[in-house]
């Protein structure tokens, strides 16, 4: 049993990086009260700008994640003039970007179908790797997913720790009052969504420069989507993000391990498993209304004009 | 200083405008598009949107696709009026799919006129009880239907696929993922030789009907708007916020199954795993384009068919690829909800300098 076990934590971890990315990047822009959904159209747009910087400029993931990252936040710069400044439905203009975003990867991703990258080798941090077991898990990956831990460990700090993190939140919980204290509130919306697009780019990069790693039109597959349920499922807690994406980063890696269990599950029960567990955690979460109410941003989704 | 400030009421006829401003900015970021790709802009345009329509059998596929994407936008407008958002119509239209070809499938070789009503009938309450699991979540657990319709949208393709490459697959189809052909009592009969527009779009034309007379006439659809608006207002009126998201989600699933029965029973002619070119999405920007109203969604719907065949001969003619139609999908959907801005706003002028 433990001999299959460590491959599917080791996969854990990987799985989950685009989760983590993605997921970390949209906490922080409802924390301030913008929910952009659209995380999969972002995730999408980064992965073909990654891809095609990696395969163009022959740099590897290495030049694709600053690409992808870029091509987020342009992505996600759209979204911001539409509901921030124009106050348009932040809904209506989230599902937009994710339909934009899933023609626009697959109009440009035409040209890179048979390529293929060399992804990127596993990094031993040094001392910690020979711990057994842990060691294998968590310190024998590739460097992006340490990366993604890092900011974790920063988006954690800003928000609970810094001055910063205060104004944030302050601009999501009451950004009436933000304003008369003299916060510039649609700056800062700007700098969380444009942070979040950011994110959600390097996550859709990371797919398609490391993970995969090949292009392959729509290939987010709907993790742009599962993001956004972690992130209520974490109730905007970035510890509690992480905890989630990994559930799902195993859940999704389970259908490459269901024989080696001795799981006789048909193949597509297994595929469909991550997008059965949205659901099942989302009912979870929100069937307890007040636990919801109290970790919600207050201004969440409203159009807000000084 | 802002530049917009809001209207003292919004402006009708922006709203009847903005589709128009939508379009008009759409071609002229079409052509922008055209140019940098080396194609003649006019020459793409006659491409795009005159040559598919020049011919017979040109008008008969914009029926076959103009019929789906209406029937779900009616559908889906109902919820969108009441601010229940239904994203995962696709997913109902595959589960009514797989309903109606189920029936196809367990009746092959009894020829009687009731089986295609039959099937019709079972794809409806296939994507209405795909539809009902997400209200049933939303009003005994407060789960979020955006997240969970499109949720089981992926469900239902898996679904979908397991069914095609197991239990329904053809014996004799050389291990193809795809379900016999249906035979003819199971199919909508095309209506002129050679042309595959067939009765299946009368019943997009009487859906849109009955939502005309629904949406304006009816007091239950009142009830449904004010419940999605203000739900402590309809609760004070004593209608009911649970029933409105259990109206709303059914009722676009059933449309949205039925739409299904249509492509598997008609174009398609069997279950497989290319049933739909992505109709449940596309009908969401019908239905806003449509303004939610069942003659805008008539138009729209023709408008997005013509966008799809478009996508289809600019791939054969200008060897341009097919996925332009969804990059042009999301850009009119992006100009809308921005020229959509100014019902509600307008652009502030410019305030006059003051001395003191």
């Amino acid at each position: 049993m433990i001999e299959h076990l460590i491959p599917i934590l080791v996969g854990t971890l990987a799985a989950a990086t685009p989760l983590i990315f993605a997921g970390l990047g949209e906490l922080v822009a409802e924390r301030t009260g913008v929910i952009n959904l659209g995380v999969e159209g972002m995730m999408l747009i980064g992965a073909i700008a990654g891809f095609a910087a990696a395969a163009d400029s022959g740099g590897g993931a290495l030049a694709g994640l600053p690409a992808g990252a870029v091509a987020g936040m342009l992505a996600a710069l759209v979204f911001a003039v539409l509901s921030l400044s124009m106050a348009a439905n932040q809904a209506a203009c989230g599902l937009a970007l994710t339909i934009f975003g899933i023609g626009l990867s697959a109009f440009i991703g035409q040209h890179y179908v048979s390529f293929s990258l060399p992804g990127l080798q596993p990094l031993d941090i040094p001392g910690l790797v020979d711990i057994p077991v842990i060691g294998k898990i968590f310190f024998h990956q590739d460097p992006v997913t340490y990366l993604a831990l890092v900011s974790f460990g920063v988006v954690w700090w800003v928000l609970k720790k810094t001055r910063l993190g205060l104004v944030l939140k302050a601009v999501g919980e009451a950004p009436d009052a933000a304003h008369a204290i003299g916060y510039p509130v649609i700056a800062i919306r700007y700098g969380a969504t444009l942070f979040g697009g950011a994110m959600a780019g390097m996550g859709g990069a990371y797919l398609s420069t490391v993970y995969t790693p090949l292009w392959v039109q729509n290939m987010v597959a709907g993790r742009g989507w599962i993001a956004i349920a972690l992130v209520v499922f974490a109730t905007w807690n970035p510890t509690r993000l992480v905890l989630g994406a990994w559930l799902f980063g195993g859940v999704t890696i389970l259908q490459f391990h269901a024989q080696g269990l001795g799981i006789a599950l048909p193949v597509q029960f297994l595929a469909a498993l991550p997008y059965l567990a949205t659901v099942v955690v989302l009912v979870l979460i929100s069937r307890d209304k007040r636990l919801l109410q109290l970790n919600l941003p207050a201004s969440l989704g409203k159009p807000w004009m000084p | 200083m802002p530049l917009l400030e809001p209207r003292p009421a919004p402006s009708a006829p922006m709203r009847l405008l903005s589709p128009l401003i939508a379009i008009g900015l759409t071609l002229l970021v079409g052509s922008l598009l055209f140019m940098s790709l080396g194609k003649d802009p006019l020459e793409a345009f006659r491409v795009f949107f005159i040559q598919p329509l020049s011919s017979g059998n040109g008008w008969s596929e914009l029926m076959v696709k103009a019929g789906p994407l209406i029937l779900i936008a009616q559908g889906l407008a109902i919820g969108f009026r009441a601010r229940i958002y239904n994203i995962g119509a696709e997913g109902q239209l595959i589960m009514g799919a797989l309903a109606g070809g189920g029936v196809a499938v367990a009746l092959d070789g009894v020829d009687a006129w009731w089986v295609l009503p039959l099937m019709v009938v079972a794809g409806a309450i296939g994507g209405a009880l795909w539809g009902a699991v997400p209200a049933l979540l939303k009003t005994r657990f407060n789960a979020e239907e955006t997240l969970t319709t499109l949720m089981l949208a992926y469900v239902a393709t898996f679904t979908l696929s397991y069914m095609v490459n197991g239990p329904w697959r053809d014996p004799e189809g050389m291990n193809f993922p795809q379900s016999i052909m249906f035979g003819d009592p199971a199919l909508f009969a095309p209506w002129f030789e050679g042309m595959r527009v067939n009765a299946s779009i009368l019943i997009a034309a009487a859906a849109s009907a009955a939502f005309w007379v629904f949406t304006s006439r009816s007091f239950l659809a009142y009830q449904l708007t004010v419940g999605g608006l203000a739900p402590a207002a309809a609760r004070y009126a004593g209608f009911s916020a649970k029933g409105t998201v259990w109206v709303s989600l059914i009722l676009s699933g059933l449309t949205a199954g039925i739409a299904g029965v249509g492509e598997v029973a008609g174009p398609v002619g069997q279950l497989n795993l290319n049933i739909s070119p992505g109709y449940g999405f596309a009908a969401i920007i019908v239905a806003y384009l449509g303004r939610l109203n069942a003659i805008g969604i008539v138009l729209a719907g023709l408008l997005m068919a013509l966008l799809y065949l478009g996508g289809e001969a600019a791939q054969v003619a200008l060897q341009l690829p097919a996925a332009i139609t969804g990059l042009f999908q999301g850009m009119l959907l992006f100009f809308l909800l921005g020229s959509d801005v100014f019902v509600d706003y307008r652009l502030r002028p410019r305030p006059k300098p003051v001395f003191a």
